[in-house]
C-alpha cells in the first residue's frame, strides 16, 4: 500500500500526526503537491497554523484545487482541527477568510467558557474523551458529533474531520484513528 | 467545559530529568521520554517540560528530547525555558511541542507573544508568570521587575497568550498550597485558561486549585514518580472533581 498523506500547507506541528500514524505501523509522506493529494490513497489535511496563511499557501500549492478534486471523485480525507474547519465554506478567524467549501457551514470564534478551549472533553454520541485545543468551531449540518454542545466531528461524502486531536488523545485517540482507517 | 487539567512538570537538563532543592543539588530523575510515558499511562492530562538551565547547548539538546518525546507520547506537551525568539518557539513546535512557554523573554519584549501566536495560533503560546508579593519576577524567579501580576497576565492575554502558568515563588515547595487568592485574580482578570503551580503539598491542594481554575501543575507532589499519579488522580476525584474518564486499558 502507498504511503497516507499528510498535507503540508508550511507551518506547525506535523510531526505529532506522522507520529500517531507511525504508532499505528503506517508511513507517511508530507506534500503539497496536486499529483501527490491524487495519488495517495488516504489524504489527512492536519491542524496547525491560522485559516489565512493555510488557504494561501494550499490556494499557491494547488493544493486547494486538488482536494477539491478529491473530495468530488468520492476518495477520503481525514481533515483534523483547522482541517476540519477549512473543509467548510468560510472562516470568522483573520478578519474573514473563504475556505475550501467541500462541506456546507461556516467557522465561528467560540464565546463561551475560556479561550482557547484547551483539555480533554467527551464526544457524543461516542461516549469517549478526547483532546481539543482550539479557538474556533464549526457550525454545520454536517455535524455528526459535538463535546459540551461544540462540533467534535463533521462527514459528508467523502470527508470526516474532527475538532479534536486523535494524534495528542492517548489510546482512545490511537484506537479512533486505527478505527477510521480500517475503515477506508 | 474539558475537564480540569492535572499537569505534571519535568525539569530538564542536558537531556535528563533532574529534581534539585537548588543547582547546586540536582539529582538525576530518569530519561524523560520514558517517565513522560509513564506519566501519560498514569492519566496526565499534558504534560510541561522545563529546560531549567536553558544554555544554548541545552536549548539544542532540548529540541532533540522533544522530538523523542512526540514520537512516543501521544498527550499533548508545552515546553518552556530559554525560548527568547519566535525562531526558538519554532524549532521546539516543528520539533512536535504543542506550545511553547515563555517568562523573562515576553517581559523584555511582549510583541514576542504575539509573533508565536500569528505563527501557530494562541493556543501554542503559554505565558509563564513567576509571582512574588503580587508582583512579576523574571530570570527564574530571581529579578523582581516592578509590574503587578495582574496586569502583566491581563496585557499578555491581549497581546495572544493562549493561557497563562501562574507559579507563585512564596509558595513554591512550601507544600502548603497553591496561592488561591492570587490564581481567583487572575482567572478573573483574562478569559484564556489559567494553570495553578507551586505550593501543592497533598491532593486537596490540588481540589482546592481545581476549584478556583482549569488546571494545576504538580511535580514534587507526585514525588517525581510516575507511579503516585493515579493515587492522587483518585485523591481529587473522591473530593468531588471530576477528571476526565481513562479508556479502559486493552490487555
Amino acid at each position: 500500500m502507498s504511503d497516507t498523506l499528510i498535507v503540508d500547507y508550511g507551518a506547525g506541528n506535523t510531526r505529532s500526526v506522522r507520529a500517531a500514524f507511525a504508532r499505528l505501523g503506517e508511513t507517511t509522506n508530507l506534500s503539497a503537491a496536486p499529483d501527490a493529494i491524487e495519488r495517495a490513497p488516504y489524504v489527512v489535511l492536519p491542524g496547525v497554523g491560522s485559516a489565512r496563511a493555510a488557504m494561501e499557501h494550499l490556494t499557491e500549492t494547488g493544493a486547494a484545487d486538488a482536494l477539491r478534486e478529491r473530495f468530488r471523485a468520492g476518495r477520503p480525507i481525514l481533515g483534523i482541527c483547522l482541517g476540519l474547519q477549512l473543509a467548510l465554506e468560510h472562516s470568522e478567524e483573520d478578519g474573514g477568510v473563504v475556505t475550501l467549501g467541500l462541506l456546507e457551514g461556516t467557522v465561528h470564534r467560540l464565546t463561551d467558557g475560556r479561550v482557547p478551549r484547551l483539555g480533554w472533553a467527551s464526544v457524543s454520541p461516542w461516549d469517549q474523551s478526547f483532546y481539543f485545543a482550539h479557538s474556533y468551531a464549526a457550525r454545520s449540518n454536517a455535524t455528526i458529533a459535538t463535546a459540551d454542545g461544540v462540533t467534535a466531528a463533521v462527514a459528508a461524502g467523502s470527508f470526516l474531520g474532527v475538532q479534536f486531536h486523535p494524534e495528542k488523545s492517548g489510546a482512545a485517540g490511537e484506537r479512533w484513528l486505527a478505527s477510521c482507517r480500517s475503515r477506508v | 467545559m474539558p475537564f480540569p487539567r492535572l499537569i505534571p512538570c519535568l525539569d530538564v537538563t542536558a537531556g535528563r530529568v533532574v529534581k534539585g532543592i537548588s543547582f547546586q543539588q540536582l539529582r538525576d530523575v530518569g530519561d524523560p521520554v520514558e517517565l513522560a510515558a509513564a506519566y501519560s499511562e498514569g492519566g496526565a492530562d499534558e504534560l510541561v517540560f522545563l529546560d531549567i538551565t536553558a544554555t544554548l547547548e541545552n536549548a539544542r539538546t532540548m529540541v532533540e528530547v522533544v522530538a523523542r518525546v512526540a514520537d512516543v507520547v501521544s498527550i499533548p506537551f508545552t515546553v518552556g525555558g530559554g525560548i527568547r525568539s519566535a525562531d526558538d518557539a519554532a524549532r521546539l513546535i516543528e520539533a512536535g511541542a504543542d506550545r511553547v512557554s515563555i517568562n523573562s523573554a515576553a517581559i523584555a519584549r511582549p510583541l514576542l507573544i504575539t509573533e508565536i501566536a500569528h505563527l501557530f495560533g494562541s493556543q501554542a503560546v503559554v505565558v509563564a508568570i513567576d509571582a512574588g508579593g503580587g508582583r512579576v519576577h523574571s530570570h527564574g524567579g530571581t529579578t523582581a521587575v516592578g509590574r503587578d501580576v495582574v496586569e502583566w497576565a491581563r496585557e499578555a492575554a491581549e497581546c495572544g497568550a493562549g493561557e497563562i502558568l501562574l507559579t507563585s515563588i512564596e509558595q513554591d515547595g512550601q507544600r502548603s498550597g497553591y496561592d488561591l487568592a492570587l490564581t481567583t485574580a487572575v482567572r478573573d482578570a483574562v478569559r484564556v485558561p489559567v494553570i495553578a503551580s507551586g505550593g501543592a503539598g497533598n491532593a486537596q491542594h490540588v481540589v482546592d486549585a481545581l476549584r478556583v481554575t482549569d488546571a494545576a501543575l504538580v511535580a514534587s507532589i507526585v514525588h517525581d514518580d510516575p507511579t503516585q499519579l493515579p493515587a492522587l488522580r483518585d485523591a481529587v476525584q473522591a473530593a468531588g472533581i471530576v477528571l476526565r474518564p481513562l479508556p479502559e486499558v486493552l490487555t
